[in-house]
């Protein structure tokens, strides 16, 4: 045991050094960098509800969304009129100084981590009494209708869209708005697996495996489903709130059906990369996300104009092929480094029947 | 005057709408899937008109001309992506038919363009009250294709052996397929049957309403909300629904405005089910 521990502190340990010294070994992709993580955080949180919980939502964009829009007005209404900004989109007419931009994305990000989470228990409680195909269908459906909705809300830009708060320009160093956003979104990476692999050794890991694989057994064993549901969806709700406020902040320009509420290709994308990796294990988004990005990065530009076809392909083609994913296949392959015990004379008895 | 127009709108969208729900309701009902994709059938069939208007032809023949290759599209659909769904979890066939819809509408924004386009009929309009409630001609017309078209279609499964068989075949699979029914033909025969549907209702809305390559969702939510309230297999319910559909839809966009008119039915999606799930969990029971 001691023996793999350690193993463990070394990988650990070796991850950390090399996210820390990313932006400066691949300083002209800083921006990628910093997508990965906000990609890794989205696809473990819906690998919480997806894998864990046996919850398919497309809802998680909502938080994400919702995060967005919140981390940008609270950085802007803190220090200044937000209808008025909104109007003249935002540039020229009023400059954060620096101390005011880092207090703002401090205090807004705050907010954008909150508030989701609390909108989640809200809406939790209404729609996670659905099961199966209609909860999807649900989030689906509300992620969608949150889109819309922003997108008539005049204070926060309505269709035009809202320009975030531009980096200080006080700060001549032209890489630290770049280091700035990707060490941001690496500590909440760092921060969201701690809490995930936390969730992993804990009780509420079970009771969620147990909701996924029989919740009406788990309502008999007297498990107070609902709470453990709620309480699971709000955790995936406070992360995706940060990670979408990291992303705004990024990104510079929130759009309500494009950027926020980006239903098409944020939404789809969280869930894929975790059926990709193999929704249900630790590592499986964590490893989906990487190979899905790297994918992205490497193909979008080669196929300009069909990368939504290339989008829709790959979704079907994982879907029905895969959709155990990757650590799902290696799990069957290499049953024993999973710590699983195959007897081989229970195995045989199988065969025979057969 | 206001309410006159907007509920005879309503009623007459409502058929529309209920056409679609059908083969939503016929394909979850046959073969135990949700077909997302559902809404950009329909917008390619409506497409299919759309190019008869290009090249001279009247669109309304387009409401013959598009039920047929949409027919053979959903066949060659099913032959491809949804017989591997079909036995399988739920949201499997979401995510599939979600993948199939992306492909579709990117597709359809390389051929015809990201415009938003609407072939004209020419129909005229029909003033009624002293001009004070207009009625596009158009919108009767389709209303009337569609009562016509859901009617054949009830005869068909009533009275056909192919019907008989997609009603068996619903009723217990594996009872049909002991009983020498063909359920692979039988599923590829609904799916098709209901991509023909699908083709009506777009090449209706080709002449009644517009058309843009990622209008779909829309059209999969609207119809997927008609067969969760009417529940799978009962038609009248799904045409009184669809037509209550249509008027809700027409009122919020009198009320709220038309920036919020996709958004309402939406988030009216999510009120029925969050309705439905609370008056079961009262029996402690869930929707299925």
């Amino acid at each position: 045991m001691g023996n793999i521990k350690q193993k463990d502190l070394i990988l650990y340990s070796g991850l950390i050094i090399l996210g820390l010294a990313a932006p400066y070994l691949f300083s002209a992709f800083k921006v990628q960098l910093t997508y990965l993580c906000v990609l890794i955080v989205l696809a473990m949180t819906w690998n919480l509800q997806g894998g864990e919980m046996g919850y398919n939502t497309f809802g998680n964009i909502l938080f994400y969304g919702l995060g967005m829009y919140l981390t940008a007005s609270v950085q802007v209404g803190m220090f200044f009129p937000l209808a008025e900004w909104t109007e003249s989109g935002g540039e020229k007419t009023f400059v954060h100084t620096t101390a005011q931009y880092f207090q703002g994305i401090g205090v807004g990000l705050l907010v954008s981590a909150i508030i989701p989470a609390i909108v989640a228990g809200a809406i939790g409680y209404a729609i996670l009494g659905l099961r199966g195909h209609y909860f999807a269908i649900c989030t689906l459906g509300l992620g969608i209708a949150a889109g819309e909705i922003a997108g008539g809300i005049e204070i926060i830009g309505a269709g035009q869209g809202f320009t975030t708060p531009p980096f200080p320009a006080e700060i001549v160093d032209t890489e630290a708005r770049g280091k700035f956003f990707y060490f941001l979104s690496f500590a909440l990476l760092i921060g969201t697996f701690v809490f995930v692999k936390y969730i992993y050794g804990s009780r509420f890991k079970l009771i969620l495996n147990a909701i996924r694989d029989n919740e009406d057994k788990a309502e008999a064993m007297g498990i107070q489903t609902m709470k453990y549901k709620i309480t699971g969806w709000m955790c995936s709700a406070f992360f995706c709130g940060l990670a979408g406020g990291i992303m705004g902040g990024l990104i510079g320009y929130i759009d309500s059906t494009d950027v926020a509420f980006d239903g098409r290709e944020m939404g789809v994308f969280m869930v894929l990369m975790a059926i990709l990796g193999g929704k249900g294990t630790l590592w499986g988004p964590v490893i989906g996300a990487t190979l899905f990005h790297f994918f992205k990065e490497g193909l979008w530009t080669l196929i300009l104009g069909w990368q939504y076809v290339a989008l829709g392909v790959l979704i079907v083609v994982i879907v029905i092929y895969f959709p155990e994913g990757l650590m799902g296949w290696l799990r069957e392959k290499y049953p024993e480094r999973f710590g699983e015990v195959i007897d081989e004379k229970d195995r045989k008895a199988q065969v025979e029947l057969k | 005057m206001l309410m006159v127009q907007a509920s005879l709108d309503g009623i007459l969208l409502g058929i529309l709408f209920a056409l679609i729900a059908y083969g939503m309701a016929l394909q979850w009902g046959v073969m135990n899937i949700i077909n997302i994709a559902q809404g950009d059938l329909v917008i390619l069939g409506g497409y299919i008109a759309y190019t008869m208007y290009l090249v001279g032809i009247h669109p309304a023949w387009g409401v013959i001309v598009s039920p047929i290759i949409m027919y053979f599209v959903g066949v060659l659909l099913y032959k491809l992506v949804i017989n591997k769904v079909v036995d399988r979890d739920l949201f499997i066939s979401i995510l599939a038919t979600f993948g199939i819809a992306i492909v579709f509408q990117q597709l359809m924004n390389f051929i015809f363009g990201a415009d938003v386009v609407v072939a004209q009929s020419e129909y005229g309009t029909t003033m009624l009250f002293d001009n004070s409630v207009t009625l596009p001609n158009s919108k009767i017309f389709s209303a009337f294709i569609s009562v016509l078209y859901a009617v054949a279609l009830v005869i068909y499964m009533k009275k056909s052996r192919l019907g008989r068989a997609i009603r068996a075949t619903a009723q217990n699979a594996r009872a049909a397929k002991i009983l020498g029914v063909d359920t692979e033909k039988v599923y590829a025969a609904t799916f098709g049957i209901n991509a023909a549907l699908c083709g009506i209702a777009g090449a209706l809305i080709s002449i009644t309403l517009t058309l843009h390559p990622y209008v779909g969702l829309p059209y999969t939510v609207r119809s997927f909300m008609i067969v969760i309230v009417a529940g799978l297999g009962n038609l009248p319910a799904v045409a009184l629904s669809g037509m209550g559909l249509g008027l809700f839809e027409e009122f919020a966009d009198y009320i709220l405005g038309t920036e919020f008119r996709i958004g309402a039915v939406f988030m009216l999606l999510v009120f029925i089910l969050v309705y439905r799930r609370f008056k079961l969990s009262k029996k402690r029971e869930y929707l299925k």
